[in-house]
């Protein structure tokens, strides 16, 4: 796989942090020490904005080596604009005011000056260049009021993909000045009906939907299934190594597990009910999941490979969509015990039930959010479509996320719960949005077919 | 217009309407003996393993010369005999509309007891994808529970839940919402 040649193999950290000087966290310069120290602590290279404002930070375009690294070039500029943008951590200074800024060629030749003209607290320099089909990616991170390069690093890997060396640069930056888990690695699935295809053997046209993967800005999309049927709901292993979704190729409801890397498919709950809606735990030894095994749809817990399935809620009404607490110990889902769907959490040994939402007139999807957040996300009822609103466990307000543009369904948290993905109509046809969890930076990711049900991967 | 994938001729219908009126049938047992000779019908229903069922022989097919049995599965679902029973907004209860519908299919079940059927649950889209699989699963599961009332075997009838993700009418308006919480009735085997 090319990004684990990237992330395992030919990854070639040259510098790590070229620092004469040091940064105390006010951006003030730190009184010399006597000598550089060996390892300089992550708080020395923090770049700082102005007190109370977020850090402005340039992305001039990276320059190419040679002619056929531009395209490359250019993919990365943007795209790693994109990325730092979207965590909302720094100010992106708007492109168009620095294209009159002479372009570097080389980390000497950045002009402070002007940058700091530009009212810039950081810059990057970047060089691409090609050797046959691989490409080399030298990043820099200068912090313009020291002039000094705060991140240094170079990459060497397949030409094929030059999103994921931005991608990579943004994570590695986020981490290393606001020890931030960065999602720019993610990756979305989802289950799309883009390819157009329809079902054979019905007597209507039905449009069959298959299992797609995308990254987290809906680019480099792969088909995952193949077998011109339903197949809906995937959610990701945490590892990320797997797919589990709920497919009618045969005729039924049942959950599929797809091992993206091997090719391979499992099928864990073969020949017992009709299942659906699988969910990961935290840890990925369990699925919890829908059957009507039983009869009436209730919420099971397997493990991940199918064996100790347990009955984990016992109600005649419909119990359904679960996902899991953060520590895998607790379960929420909808059910409409109490006569119109709400949303319950539930612990995963079937005790301690109890009712989460009672103001709306209709929940369902409930989505835990990862740590340290503690809020459950779901779609509620807001009108004659929905929006997607967030419980608060430790307060139990509920606030809105989404404002009755278009219907609104299906959210799924990001691996650093900053964010979530949903469907929405807003834009015509059902399609798949990033939005923060404060509500802000709606971002569209999907434009082909309709695509429903994301699924976030770590 | 509450009529799914039904254009059927006058004499569907009529078969339909003297199968259901005529007098009331014993439940059709498993296995199926295979129909007298003579008569124009389909292949015999492959032998099944359970022999517990009463020893009630389905009578013989009156018509000798049957334009539905000798249709295609494909045909037959097409231009189906059934006709889709339908479903209030959040609800999987039948109505009298929704009962009537499935006596008469019931009565074409009992004329064709070597069918066997997939009632499919289907919702409309104001209803939430996920919610919504478990909801038409409701519906189909309330319209066997009806049919087994009727006498029909469950063990011809399977369920399967689409939620809304096979919405028969795509617009967006009270019509096609209303067409669009049914429980739709194929026939599998036949």
């Amino acid at each position: 796989m090319n990004m684990r040649k990237l992330c395992t193999g030919n990854l070639l950290v040259a510098g790590a942090v070229l620092l004469a000087g040091g940064l105390h966290p006010s951006g003030q310069p730190m009184a010399q020490s006597a000598q550089a120290p060996q390892q300089p602590s992550e708080i020395a290279v923090v770049i700082s904005g102005d007190p109370g404002t977020p850090p402005r930070y340039a992305v001039p375009d990276f320059i190419a080596a040679s002619p056929d690294a531009a395209e490359a070039a250019k993919t990365i500029t943007q795209v790693l604009w994109d990325d730092l943008a979207f965590e909302r951590e720094f100010y992106l200074i708007p492109r168009d005011t620095y294209s009159t800024i002479p372009a570097a060629r080389t980390p000497g030749q950045v002009p402070f000056g002007a940058w700091r003209e530009l009212g810039a607290d950081a810059v990057f320099f970047g060089t691409v260049s090609r050797m046959g089909g691989d490409v080399r990616v030298e990043v820099r991170l200068f912090n313009i009021r020291t002039q000094q390069s705060v991140f240094s690093k170079e990459y060497t890997g397949t030409a094929a993909n030059p999103r994921l060396y931005a991608h990579t640069v943004a994570d590695e930056v986020h981490q290393q000045q606001r020890a931030l888990r960065g999602i720019a690695r993610t990756k979305l699935a989802f289950s799309s009906d883009r390819n157009r295809e329809r079902m054979v053997g019905t007597a209507e046209n039905r449009d069959v939907k298959e299992v797609y993967m995308a990254d987290y800005d809906g680019a480099n999309s792969r088909r995952i299934t193949t077998n011109r049927q339903l197949n809906i709901t995937p959610v990701w292993s945490p590892d990320g190594r797997a797919i589990a979704y709920t497919s009618y190729r045969r005729g039924y409801p049942d959950i599929f597990v797809a091992l993206i890397y091997q090719g391979l498919q499992q099928e864990p709950t073969k020949g017992v009910g009709q299942n659906m809606l699988p969910m990961y735990s935290p840890d990925g030894t369990r699925i919890a999941f829908m059957s009507n095994r039983e009869g009436n749809p209730e919420i099971y817990v397997m493990n991940a490979d199918g064996s100790n399935v347990r009955r984990v809620t016992n109600h005649p009404a419909i119990d359904v969509t679960p996902t899991w607490s953060p520590t895998g110990t607790q379960i929420a889902f909808t059910s409409d015990r109490a006569g119109s769907p709400q949303i319950y959490i539930v612990g995963a040994d079937g005790l301690n039930l109890r009712r989460l939402t009672t103001t709306e007139s209709y929940a369902d999807r409930p989505t835990w959010s990862p740590a340290p957040f503690n809020e459950i996300a779901f779609a509620a009822r807001t009108g004659p479509g929905y929006d997607i609103k967030i419980y608060d466990l430790a307060t139990g307000a509920t606030r809105q996320v989404t404002f009755g543009e278009g219907t609104n369904e299906s959210p799924a948290y990001s691996p650093n719960g900053r964010h979530l993905a949903f469907t929405s109509t807003r834009a015509g046809r059902i399609q798949i949005f990033t939005i923060g969890r404060d509500g802000r930076g709606v971002k569209q990711v999907t434009r082909d077919g309709n695509n429903y049900t994301p699924s976030w991967s770590n | 217009m509450h009529y799914i994938g039904t254009k059927v001729g006058l004499v569907l219908v009529l078969l339909a309407l003297t199968a259901g009126c005529g007098k009331k049938q014993p439940p059709i047992a498993q296995p199926s003996p295979p129909a007298p000779s003579g008569t124009a019908t389909t292949a015999p229903a492959p032998p099944r393993p359970e022999a517990e069922a009463l020893p009630v022989p389905p009578e013989p097919l009156a018509i000798s010369e049957d334009a539905i049995s000798g249709r295609s599965l494909e045909d037959l679902n097409r231009d189906s005999p059934f006709k889709t029973a339908f479903f209030p907004l959040d609800g999987a209860e039948l109505d009298d509309e929704g009962r009537a519908v499935v006596t008469a299919n019931a009565a074409i079940m009992r004329k064709y007891p070597t069918w066997m059927i997939t009632v499919e649950g289907h919702c409309d889209e104001r209803g939430t994808a996920e919610y919504n699989l478990a909801l038409g699963e409701r519906r189909a599961v309330a319209v066997k529970t009806y049919l087994m009332s009727l006498g029909i075997a469950g063990d011809r009838v399977r369920t399967v839940s689409y939620g809304k993700e096979f919405p028969f009418d795509p617009a967006h308006d009270e019509k096609a919402w209303a067409n669009n919480r049914r429980a739709q009735f194929v026939i599998t085997s036949k």
